[in-house]
């Protein structure tokens, strides 16, 4: 598993709960090192086993956190570089809907290794959609659950109210359903193309 | 087909409609926005857009006589900036010439405080955007990683300040703690401590016993010296013992005779029995000597008496005989 996945959960724990939770977790799930590195890889059971430390140890469900990362990677300051990527993606939160699909190709572009599971968007009626991860079940179990987290971010970033709801595996795919019931129902936060872009990550001096 | 200026603005919001008599007759919304809004309708294009590759371009005939060929263009507004351009006749006798940021859209988004609704929803600008800030992520995250990296190698390095195979120091540490209690004016005595009979163990037993009995030989000297005292393989059979605040001779003669007889006892590798013994020159540093004694100088000083007492049949101890100069006491 790409290394930057792995970094941004053990960023997720240590920004969210502090260092020593983290470095309690890292303990539990018995980890030979101190950090993981964004830039190498690891075996996904390494991950798994941190995830599952983090659940037992912050008591909360796996899929409730990794909602929480999905938000995480949105909404904390450390992470501005990553909103204003996906602010790319449209200048509402409907044209950003609409150009989710092309979210697995825009991160290869970034991170040629990085493979997200394939996105599929249908629409039935006028402000509903569904959102099927492809073959994410195998490869990233709970994807699903962080792109929760993400879309609810991003709709409160583009200022829209939204219904989200995350209906399990269908069949290879996790299936998340989308109720946009306004795109501009509050204020949303400022994207500015010409804004210096900051630091992705502040690092502390190890 | 006649398109509307409309059309034409959502098409390419950077372009330039210019009449048969040369006058411009609009200008795209993105453009408008470089040029600060300053309505140029009217105006002789060449007072608005200076056309100055392949070829200088004044009037409309030589415009399109470039028709289909890349041009480089200059806006004569404060702006100044540089634009590609791509000419095409309109139908009318005019022209119609397309801009272009080319590379330099990353400053002049930044410059022109530009959004995405001033491009063409066709133009790549915004994907070129996208691309620059996710590279710079990316590489940032990779320069991170190549820190961290630098810092574990700085780690790595001070770990070689051990002997891989004896646990001693090695001779980097032997230098370093040398320089370093040279410079604090500290006292201290200087064991060079040569192996005989080493180069024969090897020889005969191989190398896995000669390994062997360095490093018991490394153990014997660690039981006979303290904590505080530093022993340092520095070489095949070669060690460097230093002993702080040691100064008195009859001490430092009795250590050296002990550690000779604990190695002298036969050591066992494999049930077969090695013998070696050892030679010891001895050297005082003299912090209170002007100038300071060097390090270089001071090893030299107990490699004489070392060879000195290999010269008077091996198995026994020598003190340095010379002194540094201007010795003050």
């Amino acid at each position: 598993m790409h290394g930057l996945i792995a970094r941004t959960l053990q960023c997720f724990l240590q920004d969210t709960y502090g260092l020593s939770i983290w470095q309690k977790i890292a303990e539990l799930a018995k980890l030979d090192f101190d950090d993981f590195e964004a830039m190498l890889d690891y075996d996904i059971r390494t991950v798994e086993q941190v995830l599952e430390a983090a659940s037992m140890c912050l008591e909360k469900p796996r899929d409730a956190l990794l909602e929480d990362i999905g938000t995480y990677l949105i909404t904390h300051p450390n992470n501005e570089g990553l909103r204003r990527l996906m602010r790319y993606g449209g200048v509402d939160f409907f044209d950003f809907l609409h150009s989710l699909e092309d979210l697995p190709g825009r991160t290869r572009l970034a991170v040629a290794d990085l493979q997200l599971p394939e996105l599929e968007l249908t629409d039935s009626v006028p402000g509903q959609f569904l959102l099927s991860c492809h073959g994410s079940l195998s490869e990233m179990p709970g994807f699903g659950h962080v792109l929760v987290g993400v879309l609810r971010a991003m709709a409160d970033d583009y200022g829209a109210l939204v219904i989200l709801d995350h209906r399990g595996a269908l069949g290879q795919a996790e299936v998340i359903d989308i109720t946009v019931v306004e795109t501009d129902f509050a204020e949303g936060r400022s994207f500015e193309l010409a804004a210096a872009p900051p630091p992705v990550r502040r690092e502390k001096a190890s | 087909m006649k398109l509307s200026s409309d059309a034409l603005d959502a098409l390419m919001p950077m372009h330039l409609s210019i009449s048969a008599d040369g006058k411009v007759r609009h200008v795209g919304p993105t453009l408008l926005k470089l040029m600060h809004h300053v309505c140029s309708e009217g105006r002789h294009f060449t007072d608005v857009l200076e056309v100055y590759r392949p070829k200088r371009a004044e009037t409309v005939p030589m415009l399109l006589d470039l028709a289909g060929r890349r041009l480089q263009t200059r806006l004569r507004c404060r702006a100044k900036a540089t634009l590609k351009g791509l000419v095409v006749p309109d139908g009318d006798g005019g022209a119609i010439v397309n801009l272009s940021f080319g590379i330099g859209v990353v400053d002049a988004v930044r410059m022109h405080t530009l959004t995405s609704t001033d491009f063409a929803v066709t133009d790549l600008a915004i994907d070129m955007l996208y691309l620059v800030e996710a590279k710079s992520a990316a590489m940032e995250a990779s320069r991170t990683l190549n820190r961290r990296l630098q810092g574990a190698m700085l780690v790595a390095e001070q770990r070689s300040f051990t002997d891989a195979l004896t646990g001693l120091r090695n001779r980097r540490a032997m230098d370093e703690a040398l320089k370093r209690l040279i410079r604090g004016g500290e006292c201290f005595a200087l064991l060079h401590l040569d192996l005989d009979f080493f180069k024969q163990v090897n020889d005969t037993k191989g190398h896995a016993a000669g390994d062997h009995v360095l490093r018991v030989v490394a153990k014997i000297m660690l039981e006979l010296t303290r904590k505080s005292d530093l022993v340092a393989r520095v070489g095949g059979d070669e060690f460097v013992l230093i002993l702080s605040g040691l100064r008195d001779r009859t001490r430092l003669a009795d250590l050296a005779d002990r550690l000779i007889g604990r190695i002298e006892q036969p050591i066992e590798v494999d049930g077969d029995l090695c013998q070696v013994s050892a030679s010891i020159g001895i050297a005082f540093n003299h912090p209170d000597a002007t100038p300071l004694e060097t390090a270089e100088e001071l090893l030299e000083r107990a490699d004489e008496a070392l060879y000195s007492a290999k010269r008077h049949g091996r198995a026994q101890h020598a003190f340095s005989v010379s002194e540094p100069e201007k010795e003050d006491r």
